[in-house]
């Protein structure tokens, strides 16, 4: 039990990572796909921050401990612990993750757009989302004599 | 013997910028093309920012030669905090590649563009095309692993939107997109997990520093998942047997401009990302790098440059034929890289540049010939070499490098991975390549004897020769085929300093 207490965070990230690819790959329509890939996007997300974490940790923000925001904070802390170290000193949750991950949303955000768009134009073209119908679809297609110009 | 100092000339204030430059003057140019007025003027932004592009490549070629490796810091910031971009000469021979593809296929779009994508979508489609060029340069200039995915996906989503560009003329690429988009996405969303694991271990991104850590610590469950996740991530990417799904539709059935590109540059970053983590960043030498060369590596390569070949044979599409015969030959890179060796590196890395100068050569030819008869099946191509002879020549040496006939870069770069693989004791390695040679003449002889020696069927439409404007990159592109082949000190000095370069700093 305390082993699932301690790695709960990864145990949901591979939850999602693995729901994500099963819809990806079993489902047929092409928006359930895309929702498939947010998922298993989202799932690194949460594997990204969960690595930064550090318990106790605050944000990598530097405070004078003279200031109203560092008397708050210190307020919340151990006073011995401030006696020693200062608010400087503070454990610093490490940001690089979270920065990264901002990115890879924005990133994430964009397929996104640019699928959707794509699903939207292949719903005009051949009138249906489903992967098999389309594939029939364009069965036909290949068979078709080029139109000669 | 020509060397790369005498072809370059640039004040040096210019080429201490180029690595930078490279990737952002297209990235500017594509913003630029965007809001361009009309689409002639979006292509000569194009076209312009993809020589200048070109131009700063060769700049980063030369200095990487001379220098053997440059490190480029970003905004001021050191690595291993800040991003640097770390090319050495093998990085430096494929951005001259991309930069190389990239203007010549700017200037064949003129054309092609024209014919084959609606006009108010010309500018946003060299917006796209640009986007993919700075990405694929940014790929194999960066030194930093977190970045190579911006930049990986930075490319990738301008090739999904500009495969679906080709619903104009063939409505399968927008299944082809979209499958290339889940596909894609979904590699590239297992390198970032790759890359979250080397990083939990390690604590840095930059891949010098992660080299250098990696081999002071034990190989432990976190470094085996990282490297097991980019491995197949990257494998998707470049279309490793059997990840390949995506790749035949894509290329078959993409705009003739988006073809040309992606099958002689998108799949080649993707390549040289995963020789970088393969022989730079992952320690050299431990048991489990070894079982993935010996065990996943070299078998999938060989099944993938046999299968696909025959795959090749049996398509009744050229572009088809052409796009299975990508996976196969991106099958025989990977045999090089499974030798392990120094030598089989810089083969590989030579293979790269001969592929994509021969798909390109080939690609465009296609595309030169769609500007008339606009034709997919094979048999729709019989006799054209009767009426648009210069592009049919083209196609044809292309073909020949291909399958590697002597003078051309193609015999040469078959024949250095052959002889890579005979010296380091892996005959069946040689063995499966002579075997997928074969393959090759076969369905390159079906084209050929189409092209060349069938006369064309009545009522069939005419094919044309294609305007100069499109007929100069061609040849220009079968040209560099030949020159290499006969001449090849350039690509060779390249890719060996580089491959010697990343063995010799290795315990």
């Amino acid at each position: 039990m305390s082993w699932l207490a301690s790695h709960f965070n990864y145990v949901i990230v591979v939850a999602l990572m693995m729901a994500g690819l099963f819809i990806v790959f079993s489902s047929g329509n092409l928006i359930k796909r895309m929702i498939g890939l947010a998922l298993f996007q989202s799932s690194t997300g949460l594997f990204y921050i969960s690595l930064s974490k550090v318990s106790g940790a605050t944000a990598a923000i530097t405070l004078d401990a003279g200031s109203v925001d560092g008397k708050a904070l210190a307020s919340q802390l151990d006073p011995a612990y401030v006696q020693q170290f200062g608010v400087d000193g503070v454990v610093y949750a490490n940001p690089l993750p979270h920065v990264l991950i901002l990115t890879a949303i924005v990133v994430g955000v964009a397929t996104l757009a640019v699928g959707l768009a794509i699903a939207v134009r292949v719903r005009e073209a051949y009138g249906t989302v489903e992967a098999d119908e389309i594939e029939a679809l364009s069965r036909v297609t290949a068979e078709q004599a080029e139109p000669a110009r | 013997m020509i060397l790369l100092e005498t072809l370059y000339v640039a004040p040096p204030t210019l080429t201490a910028q180029a690595p930078v430059l490279a990737i952002i003057v297209p990235l500017l140019g594509a913003c630029a093309a965007a809001l361009a007025p009309s689409g002639r003027t979006g292509w000569m932004i194009s076209v312009i920012a993809s020589l200048f592009g070109g131009w700063m490549a060769l700049a980063v070629a030369t200095e990487a030669m001379r220098e053997g490796a440059i490190v480029y810091v970003l905004g001021g910031f050191n690595p291993p905090l800040g991003i640097a971009l770390r090319i050495d000469a093998m990085g430096a021979l494929l951005g001259l590649l991309i930069g190389a593809v990239g203007a010549l296929a700017a200037v064949f779009s003129g054309h092609s563009l024209v014919a084959e994508v609606r006009t108010e979508k010309h500018t946003l489609f060299q917006a796209g095309f640009l986007l993919c060029q700075a990405g694929l340069v940014g790929i194999v200039y960066t030194g930093d692993a977190f970045n190579a995915f911006v930049f990986l996906e930075i490319s990738s989503i301008g090739t999904y939107a500009l495969i679906a560009i080709g619903e104009g003329r063939d409505r399968r690429a927008l299944p082809a997109a979209f499958n290339y988009l889940i596909l894609g996405t979904v590699g590239a969303t297992l390198y970032v997990i790759g890359v979250g694991f080397l990083y939990a271990a390690t604590g840095t991104l930059n891949m010098a520093d992660m080299a250098a850590r990696l081999s002071t610590l034990d190989q432990n469950a976190s470094v085996q998942a990282g490297f097991a996740f980019i491995m197949v991530g990257l494998g998707i990417k470049a279309a490793m047997f059997p990840l390949h799904g995506w790749l035949p539709g894509a290329y078959a059935h993409a705009p003739s401009l988006m073809s040309i590109f992606l099958a002689a540059t998108a799949t080649k970053a993707s390549i040289y990302l995963m020789a970088r983590f393969l022989f730079e960043v992952f320690p050299d030498g431990t048991a489990f790098g070894e079982a993935f060369l010996t065990w996943v590596l070299a078998p999938l390569a060989a099944a993938g440059a046999i299968i696909c070949s025959i795959q090749a044979v049996f398509e009744r599409e050229l572009r088809r034929i052409i796009a299975f015969s990508s996976i196969a030959q991106v099958g025989f890179i990977f045999l090089g890289f499974a030798l392990g060796s120094a030598q089989g590196l810089s083969a590989s890395v030579f293979y790269i540049v001969a592929h994509g100068l021969m798909k390109a050569a080939m690609f465009m030819a296609l595309g030169a010939l769609a500007l008339s008869i606009g034709a997919r099946r094979l048999d729709e191509f019989a006799g054209v070499a009767r009426e648009a002879p210069w592009t049919a020549v083209a196609f044809a040496v292309g073909a020949a490098s291909l399958v590697g006939t002597p003078l051309t870069m193609g015999f040469l770069a078959k024949w250095g991975l052959i002889e890579a693989a005979i010296a380091s004791g892996q005959i069946w390695i040689a063995v499966v390549m002579a075997a997928g040679s074969v393959l090759t003449v076969i369905y390159v002889g079906r084209i050929m004897e189409a092209m060349f020696f069938r006369a064309p069927a009545p009522g069939a439409p005419r094919a044309k020769e294609a305007p100069l404007g499109a007929l100069a990159p061609l040849l220009a592109l079968a040209g560099l085929s030949i020159w290499f082949g006969l001449d090849a000190s350039i690509p060779e000095q390249l890719s060996q300093a580089g491959a010697a370069r990343l063995f010799e700093v290795r315990p």
